[in-house]
């Protein structure tokens, strides 16, 4: 995706990282939102004055920092800067909402344009549910004290008449876990909210931010310290070049080791396929996927119900976190990933994984580095995963490799059970709203495959291409 | 020009450049407007090194027959080219 947002987040990254590296970011840091807006240049909010305070409270998210838990204004970057790096912490929580930032979008609310042109069929006033449209002066009215926002009068217009204000963070949440506050600034609930990410991906105004721990990862590094790279299937489609140059550059930036996660969802595989068999020989009705946590978080908060029978398989990335130790015990293990869940995933693990960077972070690491990713020689991979386990990053991918697993224990087959798998690919209010559904058993299926967002991994809120394989929607 | 008279339009992808913008303008290489083919060749270049010394916000950067453009769109690229192309005709 190529807007506004994107790349002001990124511009600021590089700054920042270039900064840290020439070892000039203590004195640099506070003079960032100064050098980006100076005085008489355009703003893009509605002075250069806000621009710069909305930059503070980006570079503070870049610290790990958060809006809603500050409490001093006048506290400078600096401070933060060191308050990140004085111990080895992580933020508890991936987002954080600005308040600031937040534009306050008017409520969700349909409307008629002058494209009305007051026609005779008018089937905005036949089908309006509630009645709540009349013509008045060969003009569609809409009376705003019926109208539920169902949006049929929207998608019969024959002129495109009418449309409607968004709140694109709440229109993107698949959990209602972003609201306006009395104020009309968007607020998150962190009891419903599943870290999906999407509010953060939607937001226009660039309010919902991420809290990074990218600094604290450049730091050990420059501290010497041993730290290995694990980085997830989705790799594959993110840079120009291939996996094994992408690996090479990955260890440039100081990495020791680079495994693929992919080497974890083998085990994933594994374990899963076993799990499933064991529960369908049990007589249980249903297994579902377990490696996507924003799934296994909506499940958790909103679907109650289906937890039972979300697989206790753990994920590929906490696979790949043992084989990792396992090679290198002393390593702090970083996983690269597309993902801001995962970061919440970390939180409950903190055991396996030391620190989360997402590809947006690395492409801009490798930026501030110049290292070219085309240009790098391959890394030698001494066992390339299996391609059904790489494909874990995909849709379907996971539901396939467990089909594939099954062959291979006919025990099932042999007693004339057949698998009957369906996918959830990309989660909304509508999807959200089947989980329950199949959580009471009220649809088919024995295996279900969710992931939180569409195209799976590879969709991902961090992902640098949103590369998508059409042929394999599910719902 | 390239060897067959061709414009050149190369994008380049080196890691700045793509994170900034040059993964979106290699979409004009799938999707050539009618009048360029056989006219206009674009190709994805590996870094021009043209970002270093700071100047990354003016990134992306694209080689339109050997001229540098900075702060590339695609909007942009096809002015340059279609100009190009009706000098070409007079």
């Amino acid at each position: 995706m190529n807007n506004g947002v994107v790349r002001m987040r990124r511009e600021l990254m590089i700054r920042l990282i270039r900064s840290f590296l020439a070892g000039t970011i203590e004195k640099d840091i506070d003079k960032i939102p100064y050098e980006i807006r100076p005085k008489g240049s355009d703003s893009v909010r509605c002075c250069i004055y806000k621009d710069r305070a909305i930059i503070k409270y980006r570079l503070m998210a870049l610290l790990g920092a958060s809006y809603e838990s500050e409490t001093d204004e006048s506290k400078t970057l600096r401070e933060y800067l060191d308050d990140a790096l004085a111990e080895k912490k992580r933020p508890d929580k991936p987002i954080t909402a600005c308040g600031a930032g937040c534009s306050g979008c008017p409520d969700r609310k349909y409307f008629v344009t002058d494209n009305c042109r007051g026609c005779f069929a008018r089937p905005c006033f036949y089908n309006c549910p509630v009645g709540a449209i009349r013509v008045e002066n060969q003009h569609a009215v809409i009376n705003q004290s019926k109208c539920i926002s169902c949006g049929k009068c929207m998608t019969l217009c024959p002129f495109h008449a009418i449309t409607k204000t968004a709140v694109p963070c709440e229109d993107a949440c698949p959990v209602g876990a972003v609201k306006k506050n009395a104020e009309g600034i968007a607020e998150i609930d962190y009891d419903k909210c599943i870290f999906c990410g999407k509010c953060f991906s939607n937001c226009p105004f660039s309010a919902i931010m991420e809290r990074s721990e990218l600094l604290n990862i450049l730091n050990e590094l420059h501290k010497g310290k041993e730290v290995v790279a694990i980085i997830a299937p989705s790799a594959q489609d993110q840079f120009p070049g291939t996996v094994g140059q992408l690996f090479s550059a990955v260890a440039k930036i100081g990495f020791k080791d680079v495994l693929e996660v992919a080497l974890g969802a083998e085990k994933t595989t594994e374990h899963e396929a076993e799990e499933f068999q064991e529960k369908m020989i049990a007589g249980e009705r249903l297994v579902t996927s377990s490696c996507c946590t924003a799934y296994v978080e909506a499940a958790k908060k909103h679907a109650p119900e289906l937890l039972p029978m979300v697989s206790s398989t753990p994920s590929p990335m906490l696979y790949a976190a043992d084989i990792a130790r396992e090679a290198h015990p002393n390593a702090q293990i970083v996983f690269i990933g597309p993902c801001i869940a995962k970061r919440y995933e970390v939180t409950l693990h903190p055991d396996k994984v030391d620190w989360v960077m997402t590809f947006e972070e690395l492409g801009t690491v490798f930026a501030a580095m110049n290292i070219d990713v085309m240009a790098q020689a391959e890394w030698p991979i001494p066992r390339p995963a299996a391609t059904t386990a790489r494909n874990f990053a995909r849709s379907c991918g996971v539901t396939d490799a467990i089909l594939k697993e099954l062959e291979a224990h006919p025990e099932l087959a042999k007693r004339g059970f057949k698998a009957d798998v369906k996918f959830i690919n990309g989660l909304t209010p509508k999807t959200v709203k089947m989980l329950q559904l199949y959580g009471k058993g009220k649809l088919p299926g024995n295996f279900l495959e969710v992931m939180a967002c569409c195209g799976g991994c590879t969709g991902g809120p961090c992902s640098l291409t949103q590369a998508f394989n059409p042929d394999k929607k599910g719902i | 020009m390239n060897e067959q008279g061709m414009i050149k339009v190369e994008i380049c992808c080196g890691t700045t450049c793509y994170l900034l913008g040059a993964q979106s303008l290699l979409a004009l290489e799938k999707s050539m407007p009618a009048p360029w083919i056989g006219k206009v060749e674009i190709v994805a270049m590996p870094c021009l090194e043209v970002c270093t010394n700071d100047n990354y916000s003016h990134a992306p950067f694209v080689r339109i027959n050997g001229e540098i453009v900075g702060d590339a769109t695609v909007d942009l690229i096809s002015k340059k080219v279609n100009d190009l192309l009706e000098r070409h005709v007079q």
